[in-house]
């Protein structure tokens, strides 16, 4: 067998947010790292992703590492030497007048979260309207969350990997791993072409792909590739300083939009398309943008006299429980998960990257990943 | 017309002279072909019509091509109520085998068995120093707004740039009554001696041409060939002043203008090909990518055929032949009896059409180098407003080289012309920048809508 490329003290196979920010995390530990990307660092979920900055609405259990990541939001920019666009500019989720028994779920929320850092005010009738006048009729109540906001997915990652190259992390693109396997105390994973790159210590954050691996370890995850629908509108004043999004138990209607700097609306939402980790291509369903656009004139109604200019996708993993894997593999000792944030990683990305890099250096964390251990996949089944 | 079958259902996307002669060629075989338009009136932009209360004659408004002009529009007027005629309409995506469009009335889907893409060309464009100042206007522009409103873009036009359509937009100018300060040529005249053998394979459009530059110094404009341009020199306040060049002697001048016309030739319009997912191939001669089609203007995806400008920049003529090729290509592979003689004898036709493009791209080939040469501060992207300093930078900083990754970290390609009229020239920015072939750096990919779609579009019927 040919001498393998690198050999460092951890391997990471796939360079999205949690892949290239775990990378600078341990290289700031003193762990010498091997980053490993099928096709170019955050080219899907985590570069095509609507770029949402949110902690509200998550599981209360999760809001600890969704303020860990808020702590290295803030400092993003210095942090990675690049501007990614992050905006604390808010967040606000609101529901519909049809399903007036989400106001006591807000209210629920609220009080729950307000113990664990959270603070969110909630807004109805003129209170409402005064603050965001851009709603429309349906709208019955909001959640407004003043330290959430956005920041450009597309930017992100690579700025991550750069920063972590920077700290002598080694990077790899066009780097596809097909096979993965424990020989004695270290990994060695093969590329397609036939590199192999070997350590001591496997970090797998593959997204969709994750269970290609994890599979290799007897642990396969029910994992389903999916397109994020996503629109652009043409550029117009700023005038909209929150991210905005819908609560529904109805995917159809859960869009969400936001402003950037430069004036474009993003419009995110509606369903979810068809996407080909195998091609490492996704599609968005002309339909879908027709529904989403249907949605988006339901919750701010004067954004119809706009044009959107663009639409994309990219390939996301879900998982059927909506939470990731994250941890220890069950079966093999130096393994470890962050892949399947279902739609939900961007937020707490730089968080699972520095939690990440803490449990492989010190062996723990404080973070509470019991609910995202793989091996409820394997409990579930026996 | 009942007797004529819409199944199975063929759609024509165009209506210049590519999409009439296909619609005609369809009708003929018995079949009613769905015929989508975005203009208001058929006829493409090279035979575009003026609206219905103008009243220029076909020779004032199309010259040498007035003969041909009216052949197409009466082609198509004889038949605008048999086929299923949709002008003033968008087909802004295509997806499993429908096409989605889009107009005043809504949108629509329309499922079809065949479909033949004339999409037609726009200019194609290498930046300057200046080019986002008002007043500067691609030639296509120009010639639009002579056409379709009997307007000039100016009193006193510089048009800059090269090929065939540089020289007929600057004497249509002329013949209007505008005046044009000079025709300045980047490409040396030398080029176009190289390109006789080819040209010659249309004496016919070769003499018109020769007579344009001949009516174009009669009415002494000044013609300079072998021309680098240099800057459009003007303000935000004001607009174009004129321009700055270095002739091909070295020394640098300048013209005084209140308008610039820009191109450099053109370019095919190939996102509806890319959104049905057609295979491109890099055109080493043009610099450009193309989708891949076969003699009769087969795409790689079966059912997919292409046509005229929209496929490979032949010209209008070729247009009328490759657009009844591809209909008899349609006509074949759904079943029907198609004349092989015929075929062999348009085939015969684009061939030579062919040889005199290859010519013309000879004669006036895209200028790749002033891309390298390009200011810092010069705008690449007008709808982001991204400079050449800005992208080049990208390219330093991030190792971007691929032109989907560069757009993703500069919006170089990002605005509402989606890299329409940018594309080429950020691709060649970069090339030049990380010093690799320009086909390296690959295409931007082409995204849903074709072109800006209302928010506020609804189904057709509704809303």
């Amino acid at each position: 067998m040919a001498s393998p490329v690198s050999v460092s003290d951890v391997l990471i196979v796939g360079g999205g947010l949690m892949g290239t920010s775990a990378a600078l995390f341990l290289r700031q530990r003193g762990r010498s790292v091997t980053l490993l990307e099928s096709d170019l660092v955050g080219r899907q979920a985590s570069g095509t992703n609507f770029g949402n900055v949110r902690r509200q609405g998550r599981p209360i259990h999760q809001l600890p590492l969704a303020n860990r990541a808020l702590a290295i939001w803030r400092r993003a920019n210095e942090l990675l030497g690049a501007d990614v666009e992050y905006l604390q500019s808010g967040h606000i989720r609101v529901c519909y007048r049809e399903r007036p028994e989400n106001i006591a779920k807000m209210e629920e929320y609220a009080a729950e979260a307000r113990h664990v850092g959270l603070d969110l005010e909630l807004l109805t009738g003129n209170a409402l309207r005064d603050r965001f006048p851009f709603f429309g009729p349906d709208v019955l109540a909001g959640s407004y969350s003043a330290m959430d906001g956005h920041a450009n997915p597309r930017l992100t990652a690579p700025a991550f990997a750069r920063a972590a190259q920077r700290a002598g992390a080694q990077v790899f693109e066009n780097t596809r791993i097909i096979h993965a396997a424990k020989q004695g105390t270290d990994f060695v994973v093969t590329a397609e072409d036939g590199r192999s790159f070997r350590a001591p210590i496997l970090l797998i954050t593959a997204g969709a792909w994750g269970n290609k691996l994890s599979q290799q370890f007897g642990e396969p995850v029910p994992i389903t590739p999916r397109g994020p629908n996503m629109s652009v509108t043409e550029p117009v004043p700023y005038a909209i300083a929150p991210a905005v999004g819908v609560m529904t138990p109805v995917e159809e209607e859960t869009v969400y939009f936001r402003q950037v700097a430069r004036g474009n609306i993003i419009l995110g939402g509606s369903t979810r398309g068809p996407a080909h980790p195998d091609q490492y291509r996704a599609y968005v369903l002309p339909q879908n943008t027709m529904k989403q656009l249907k949605q988006i004139r339901r919750l701010a109604p004067a954004l119809a006299n706009l044009n959107i200019i663009r639409v994309w996708t990219g390939i996301e993993g879900y998982l059927p429980d909506s939470m990731p894997v994250m941890g220890r593999s069950a079966t093999t000792s130096g393994l470890f998960y962050a892949f399947g944030f279902s739609g939900s990683g961007f937020q707490i990305g730089p968080g699972v990257g520095e939690t990440m890099a803490e449990l492989i250096d010190t062996g723990t964390t404080a973070i509470d990943l019991s609910h995202y251990d793989i091996a409820r996949f394997q409990k579930a089944e026996s | 017309m009942a007797d004529r079958e819409v199944t199975p259902r063929v759609v024509v996307v165009g209506a210049g002279p590519a999409g009439v002669r296909a619609a005609q060629t369809l009708l003929e075989a018995g079949i009613r072909p769905v015929v989508i338009d975005e203009a208001a009136r058929a006829g493409g932009q090279i035979y575009r019509r003026q609206p219905a209360n103008f009243r220029r004659t076909h020779q004032e408004l199309y010259g040498t091509e007035a003969a041909r002009a009216q052949a197409v529009h009466d082609g198509f007027d004889a038949i605008a109520v048999a086929v299923d005629y949709r002008p003033d309409t968008l087909v802004w995506n295509i997806a499993d085998g429908q096409v989605w469009t889009a107009s005043e009335q809504g949108y629509a889907t329309l499922p079809y068995d065949a479909l033949i893409l004339c999409t037609g060309a726009t200019d194609r464009l290498m930046p300057v120093k200046g080019w986002h100042y008002a007043g500067a206007y691609s030639l296509g522009a120009a010639q639009v707004a002579l056409k379709a409103q009997a307007c000039a873009i100016g009193a006193n036009v510089v048009f800059m740039g090269s090929g065939p359509l540089l020289y007929l937009v600057a004497s249509q100018y002329v013949k209007a009554g505008a005046k044009v300060a000079a025709v300045l040529d980047t490409s040396p005249f030398s080029n176009r001696l190289r390109a006789a053998v080819d040209l010659i394979a249309q004496p016919g459009i070769l003499a018109d041409g020769v007579a344009l530059t001949r009516a174009l110094a009669k009415a002494g404009v000044p013609v300079l060939t072998g021309v680098t341009p240099l800057e459009i020199i003007g303000d935000a306040e004001n607009g174009v002043n004129g321009v700055r060049v270095r002739l091909a002697n070295g020394t640098e001048r300048e013209f005084a203008a209140d308008a610039v016309a820009l191109g450099y030739h053109l370019r095919p319009e190939t996102q509806l090909a890319d959104l049905a997912r057609c295979e491109f191939a890099f055109d080493a001669k043009t610099r450009q990518w193309l989708p891949k089609r076969d003699l009769d203007g087969r795409a790689s995806v079966a059912g997919v055929y292409l046509a005229g400008d929209g496929a490979r920049i032949l010209g209008a003529r070729s247009a009328e032949v490759s657009g009844r090729l591809a209909a008899l290509a349609a006509l074949a592979d759904l079943g029907r009896p198609v004349d092989p003689l015929t075929v062999t004898h348009l085939r015969r036709q684009v061939a030579s059409y062919a040889r005199f493009a290859r010519g013309l791209a000879t004669a006036f080939p895209w200028p790749h180098e002033q891309a390298a040469n390009l200011p810092d501060e010069a705008i690449v992207c007008r709808c982001e407003a991204v400079t050449a300093g800005d992208l080049r930078r990208v390219v330093n900083e991030t190792g971007a080289k691929e032109a989907n990754r560069a757009k993703a970290f500069s919006r170089v390609g990002m605005g509402r012309c989606q890299g329409r009229y940018c594309g080429h020239a950020g691709a060649e920015v970069i090339a030049a920048c990380a010093n690799i072939p320009v086909e390296q750096v690959g295409r931007l990919r082409g995204q849903a809508p074709v072109k800006p779609l209302p928010v506020a579009i609804a189904p057709e019927g509704e809303e």
